[in-house]
C-alpha cells in the first residue's frame, strides 16, 4: 500500500491507529480516580507528543541514517515558530500559510547552516551546529529583536491588522474556521475524552511526516545516507559524492524541525528564543537515541516517552511521594523520598540528564533495541542464530 | 589609544577563562581522545567550590542576648561567624574576606577527586566508543551536574566578592601618561590574568620538563606507539584528566568575583571554549591558549562602542559583540579548517 | 598510447624525493603490475593516480583526461575503480546493499535526489547486483551483514563492487596483503577469471612476487621513486638491476 512493503504498511497502520485513537488510549483512568494524574489524554500534551514526534522523526533522518550528530536542531524549530507567528501577524490566523512558510524558512536556514557545517564531519560538525544554534539564540535575543521581539517573544498584537483577517474569522489560530484550541469532549460514564482540533491536525501531519520518513528510509537516497555512515572512504571511491547527500538529509531534517516549530506556534501563537537553546537541541537528540536512532518507530516512541514523563514528573511533589511510599518503614521511606525528590517537580532536567547517560551507557540502541532484546529472551532465540538465518544485526537495520 | 588599551585589558580576563578551559579540553582530547562536553560543568563546579567555602566560613553562631533588646523589643540576636570565634576576631574576619583565594586550596582536592571519579567511573568506558557517544554521555553528565548545583544553590547568581584589598581599581591612565581615569582596571582582573598566566605556564612547564609530560606529549602525537612501548598509559590518562579538571576548577574559583556564579555558567563558557579550541586548532595546546586570548580580546573590541556603532550603521549588524566569536569561528573554519595552529591529520574529517 | 599515461611525475616531501621523474604507460586490456621494495614510492604513486596527492610536476592522464586535482568520486566516475589494501566495504549494510550502491552510482552518477523512490522497485539495479553476486559466487550470502564475513569474502565483495561499475581500469593496492596462502590463491584465481571474462585493464601495486608473476603481463619495477625497468615477467625475473634493487645483490 502507498508504495510500501507489507511490514512497513503494517507499521504505518499501527501508528495511524494509535494516533487517531490517542484520546481514548491516553485516558485509561476515570477522571475522578487517584490514577487520573497518569492520564495523558488532554489536548496540550497530546499535541506535544505528535509535534515532538515530527521533530524527532526529522532529526533521525539526519542522525540515524548518516550518523552526523547535530547539536543545533532547535534553531530550525525556533525559526519555524517565528515564521508561523509572522504569518499570523501579517496575513491572519489561518494556520496554512504559517505552516508552509515555517517549513520553507527552516529549509532555507538549514541549507545555509548545513552548507557551512558539513564542510567538516565528526565532532567538528557537532560543535559547528552547536555554535550556530547558540548564535541564532543570541541573535534572537538581541540583534534580531525587530523580528523576534527579543525576550518578550513574538506574538500577535491587536494593532497588527493582518491582511486577510476578517471580522468573522476566529481571533485565534484556525484552519479555515476550525479553531485549533477547541475540543469536543465526550463523556462515557466516569471517563472523559477530549478530541482536539489542533491535535488532529498535528497527528495527520505527523502521519504524513512518518510516511515520508519510511519512504526515505527505503529509497536509494536513504541507502546512500546509510552508506555515508558506514564508510565514507568507500563511498567516495565508488563514485558518490557524500556532501550533497548529507546536505540534502540536513535540509530535510531541518524542514521537519521547521514544521514542528510551525505547529507549536499554530497551537499556541507565541514564539520565544528559548526554543532555540542548546537544551532544546539536546532534548531532540535524547528523544531519538532513547527511542532508537536509525529505526523508524524509535524517534516517535522516544518523543512520546519523554514528553509523557516530563508531564508526569513535573506534576509529582514531595507529598505525593510520601503518599506512595508511606507503606515503607520511615528509615527507608525518608531517604528514598529525599533521593527521588531531586528528580520531580522542577527537577525534570536532572531526570533528563540522568536518562541521557543511562541510555548511552546501557542501551545505545534505545527502546527499540531493548524491546528486541526482551523479545529474543522470550522467544529463546539467540542473536547469533538470527544472524546466520540471514537477518542483519538489529541495530543497523532500519526495519521496525 | 587609551581606549584600545582598555579594550585589550578588558578582553584579558574573559580570554584567560577561555584559554584555561580550552587548555583542559585540548589536553583531554589530545591524550584521551575524548570530547568532554562536561568540561564547562567542571569550571562551574570550581566556581561553586568558592561559593561553598565562603558559605561555610560565614556560618554564624546565633546567641540571644539576655540584656539587649532590639528596637522592636524582641531580644537581640548576636551573630558571630564561627571563624571569628575559633580564630579570633581579626584573623577570622580576614579568613572570610579571603575566602575566594583560600578556595583554591579547597578546590584542588575536590576537583582532582571529581576528575578521578569521572574518568575511572565513566569516561574510561568510552575510549573506544564513537565520538558521538562520548559527546552524548558527557552532555548528559553536564546536565546532571548543573541541575544538581541548581537544586542545592538555586537559580540566582550568588555574589562572591574578592578580598577587600583587591576590590578597587588601578588607574593605568596615569601610569601610561594618559588622562587620569581613562584606563581604569579592577585589581582582581589583574590578579585573574596573572593567575591564569601562572597556571598556563605551570601546565606547559609540566608537559615540557617532566618525564610524565614527555610521555603525554608523545601520546598526543601518536597514541598507539606510546601504548606499544609498554608505558602504563592508562594511569597517566587518569592523572591528565584530574589535572584538566583541576585547571578548569581553578579557573572557575578565581572567576567568581568577576561574574557572580550561577548554575548555567559552565554551559555558557563551554560552547565558546569549544569554538576557541576549534579556532586554535584541535589538539594544539598553544593554539588553544592563543585563540582563547585572541577571542576574548576580540569580543571586548566588538563591544567597544565606536566599533559596535560602525557595524550597526554600515553593516546592519547591531550587537556585534554577541556573535563576533561565532562569526570569526565560521570564517576561520571555512578558510583554514585546521584552525590557527592545528596539525595536519588531527581530526581532519 | 596507453589508457593510463603518467608523464614526468615528481613529488618531494621536504628533503625526500618520493617520486623522481616517473613515466609509466598502462596499455589497455593488460594486467600491469608495479612492484618495488618498501619505500620505493609505490603508495605515493598510487595516491597520485587516485588524485589524493598532487605531484610537483608532470601529468597523469586517464583516457586522454587529466586526473590531477579531481575528487576521488570524480575519478571513479571517469572509469577507475580502486580496491584497497584492507577491504573497504560498507560494514553496516548487507552484502546485497553493498553491491547495489555501486550499481546506483554507475546508473545515477555522483548524486541523485530520489528520496521517495523504492530500492526494491529498481529492478534493473536489483538484477544487476544479483548477477554480480552470482558471478562472485556470493549470492547465498546476500542477506549477511557485510562486516561479519571473512576477510577473503570481504575482498571478493569489494572486487565485485568495483567490477559492477564496469570500470575501464581496476586499481588494486596489495590485494593479498595479510592474507593466508589459500585466500591469496583464491584471489589470484578470481582476478585471472575476471581478466579472462571481460575487457578490463588492471593495474596492481604489489610486493608479493608470487601474485605478480601469476598475473601480470607487464611489470614496472620502482626503486627509490624511479622506474628501473619495465618489461614482461619473464625478462624481469632474471634482470640484474631488479635483483639488485630487491635483494641488495651486487650481481
Amino acid at each position: 500500500m502507498l508504495g510500501l512493503d507489507k511490514k512497513d504498511t503494517t507499521l504505518l497502520i499501527v501508528v495511524a491507529v494509535l494516533a487517531l485513537f490517542a484520546p481514548f488510549l491516553l485516558n485509561p483512568f476515570p477522571t475522578e480516580s487517584a490514577l487520573a494524574q497518569f492520564n495523558a489524554g488532554y489536548p496540550d500534551l497530546m499535541q506535544r507528543f505528535v509535534i515532538f514526534g515530527i521533530f524527532a522523526i526529522g532529526f533521525n533522518i539526519l542522525f540515524g541514517l548518516t550518523g552526523y550528530l547535530s547539536f543545533g536542531h532547535a534553531a530550525f524549530l525556533g525559526v519555524g515558530s517565528y515564521a508561523a507567528v509572522w504569518m499570523f501577524k501579517l496575513l491572519g490566523y489561518n494556520v496554512v500559510p504559517g505552516i508552509i512558510l515555517s517549513v520553507i524558512v527552516a529549509g532555507v536556514f538549514a541549507l545555509l547552516i548545513g552548507f557551512i557545517s558539513l564542510r567538516r564531519s565528526g565532532i567538528y560538525f557537532s560543535i559547528l551546529t552547536l555554535a550556530f544554534a547558540q548564535m541564532s539564540f543570541a541573535m534572537a535575543y538581541s540583534v534580531l529583536t525587530p523580528i523576534t521581539n527579543g525576550e518578550t517573544g513574538l506574538q500577535v498584537y491587536s494593532s497588527d491588522n493582518p491582511l486577510f483577517q476578517t471580522a468573522t474569522d476566529p481571533n485565534v489560530p484556525h484552519l479555515f474556521g476550525l479553531v485549533m484550541r477547541e475540543s469536543y469532549t465526550m463523556k462515557v460514564g466516569a471517563w472523559s475524552f477530549s478530541f482536539n482540533n489542533g491535535y488532529y491536525l498535528c497527528a495527520i501531519l505527523m502521519l504524513v511526516a512518518f510516511y515520508i520518513s519510511i519512504r526515505i528510509f527505503r529509497s536509494p537516497f536513504g541507502l546512500m545516507l546509510r552508506a555515508v555512515k558506514s564508510n565514507q572512504q568507500r563511498m567516495n571511491y565508488t563514485g558518490l559524492s557524500a556532501r550533497p547527500y548529507t546536505l540534502a538529509a540536513f535540509v530535510i531534517s531541518g524542514m521537519y524541525a521547521g514544521l514542528a516549530g510551525g505547529l507549536l506556534a499554530s497551537m499556541d501563537p507565541l514564539a520565544g528564543a528559548e526554543r532555540m537553546q542548546w537544551t532544546a537541541s539536546g532534548e531532540v537528540v535524547l528523544m531519538t537515541i532513547l527511542g532508537g536512532a536509525g529505526t523508524l518507530i524509535g524517534p516517535v516512541l522516544g518523543a512520546g516517552f519523554i514528553k509523557y514523563f516530563e508531564n508526569i514528573f513535573s506534576k509529582i511533589n514531595e507529598s505525593t511521594l510520601h503518599g506512595w511510599f508511606s507503606w515503607l518503614p520511615d528509615p527507608i521511606e525518608d531517604p528514598l523520598v529525599w533521593l527521588l525528590e531531586h528528580f520531580i517537580g522542577g527537577g525534570w532536567a536532572l531526570t533528563l540528564g540522568t536518562l541521557f547517560m543511562l541510555v548511552v551507557i546501557f542501551l545505545p540502541g534505545g527502546l527499540v533495541e531493548g524491546g528486541q532484546r526482551i523479545g529474543r529472551l522470550i522467544s529463546g532465540k539467540s542473536r547469533g542464530t538470527e544472524d546466520e538465518t540471514g537477518k542483519p544485526a538489529a541495530t543497523s537495520h532500519p526495519a521496525e | 589609544m587609551d581606549d584600545i588599551i582598555l579594550q585589550i585589558l578588558n578582553g584579558l580576563d574573559k580570554g584567560s577563562a577561555y584559554a584555561l578551559i580550552a587548555l583542559g579540553l585540548t589536553l583531554i582530547f589530545g591524550t584521551l581522545g575524548v570530547v568532554n562536553f562536561a568540561h564547562g560543568a567542571l569550571f562551574m563546579i570550581g566556581a561553586f567550590c568558592a561559593v561553598t567555602l565562603q558559605k561555610l566560613l560565614s556560618l554564624e553562631r546565633i546567641e540571644v542576648s539576655a540584656t539587649e533588646k532590639t528596637a522592636w523589643g524582641t531580644p537581640l540576636e548576636i551573630k558571630t561567624p564561627y571563624a571569628e570565634l575559633w580564630f579570633g576576631h581579626d584573623f577570622g574576619a580576614a579568613i572570610i574576606d579571603w575566602s575566594v583565594p583560600l578556595a583554591i586550596l579547597f578546590a584542588i582536592p575536590v576537583m582532582l577527586a571529581i576528575g578521578y571519579v569521572m574518568e575511572r567511573g565513566l569516561i574510561k568506558h568510552f575510549y573506544k566508543r564513537p565520538h558521538a557517544d562520548q559527546i552524548l554521555v558527557t552532555f548528559g553528565l553536564a546536565i546532571v551536574l548543573q541541575e544538581l548545583i541548581k537544586h542545592y544553590y538555586g537559580a540566582n547568581p550568588i555574589p562572591t566578592p574578592a578580598p577587600s584589598a583587591f576590590r578597587g581599581s588601578f588607574d593605568f591612565g596615569v601610569l601610561l601618561g594618559f588622562d587620569a581615569g581613562s584606563i581604569i582596571y579592577p585589581y582582581w582582573r589583574m590578579v585573574y590574568f596573572a593567575f591564569s598566566a601562572v597556571i598556563i605556564g605551570a601546565v606547559f612547564a609540566f608537559l615540557q620538563f617532566t618525564t610524565f609530560g614527555m610521555v603525554v606529549r608523545a601520546g598526543m602525537a601518536d597514541r598507539e606507539t606510546v601504548g606499544l612501548l609498554g608505558i602504563n598509559i592508562d594511569r597517566r590518562f587518569t592523572i591528565m584528566f584530574g589535572l584538566a579538571a583541576a585547571v578548569a576548577g581553578l579557573a572557575g574559583v578565581m572567576y567568581t568575583p568577576i561574574n557572580s556564579p550561577n548554575y548555567h555558567m559552565g554551559m555558557d563558557f563551554l560552547v565558546l571554549s569549544f569554538v576557541v579550541v576549534v579556532v586554535g586548532g584541535m589538539g594544539s595546546l598553544p593554539g588553544a591558549v592563543l585563540a582563547g586570548f585572541l577571542l576574548g580580546i576580540l569580543e571586548s573590541f566588538a563591544s567597544y562602542s565606536p566599533i559596535k556603532n560602525f557595524f550597526e550603521t554600515w553593516l546592519f549588524l547591531p550587537s556585534i559583540d554577541q556573535i563576533i566569536i561565532y562569526l570569526v569561528a565560521i570564517i576561520i573554519l571555512l578558510t583554514r579548517p585546521r584552525g590557527l595552529m592545528g596539525r595536519k591529520g588531527v581530526m581532519e574529517d | 598510447m596507453g589508457i593510463l599515461e603518467v608523464k614526468n611525475v615528481n613529488k618531494r616531501f621536504g628533503g625526500l624525493q618520493a617520486l623522481g621523474n616517473v613515466n609509466l604507460s598502462v596499455a589497455e586490456n593488460t594486467v600491469h603490475a608495479i612492484i618495488g621494495p618498501n619505500g620505493a614510492g609505490k603508495s605515493t604513486l598510487l595516491n597520485v593516480l587516485v588524485g589524493k596527492l598532487i605531484p610537483d610536476t608532470g601529468s597523469v592522464m586517464f583516457d586522454g583526461k587529466s586526473v590531477l586535482g579531481r575528487a576521488p568520486y570524480e575519478i571513479n566516475q571517469m572509469g577507475i575503480s580502486r580496491v584497497f589494501q584492507t577491504p573497504e566495504i560498507f560494514g553496516d549494510l548487507t552484502v546485497m546493499e553493498n553491491m547495489m550502491i555501486p550499481c546506483f552510482a554507475k546508473r545515477d552518477g555522483a548524486f541523485e535526489l530520489n528520496p521517495l523512490a523504492s530500492v526494491g522497485k529498481q529492478t534493473d539495479i536489483v538484477e544487476r547486483a544479483e548477477q554480480m553476486l552470482i558471478d562472485m559466487k556470493m549470492i547465498d550470502k546476500r542477506h549477511m551483514h557485510a562486516a561479519s564475513m571473512s576477510r577473503g569474502d570481504k575482498r571478493r565483495l569489494e572486487i565485485g563492487m568495483c567490477l559492477s561499475q564496469q570500470p575501464r581500469l581496476l586499481l588494486l593496492d596489495e590485494p593479498t596483503a595479510g592474507m593466508a596462502r589459500a585466500d591469496t590463491n583464491n584471489t589470484i584465481d578470481l582476478l585471472k577469471q575476471i581478466k579472462a571474462e571481460r575487457d578490463i585493464t588492471i593495474a596492481i601495486i604489489e610486493h608479493d612476487m608470487h601474485v605478480v608473476f601469476s598475473l601480470a603481463e607487464r611489470i614496472t619495477v620502482l626503486a627509490q621513486g624511479t622506474p628501473l625497468v619495465e618489461d614482461t615477467p619473464d625478462k624481469i625475473k632474471g634482470h640484474p638491476k631488479v635483483r639488485e634493487a630487491y635483494l641488495g645483490e651486487s650481481a
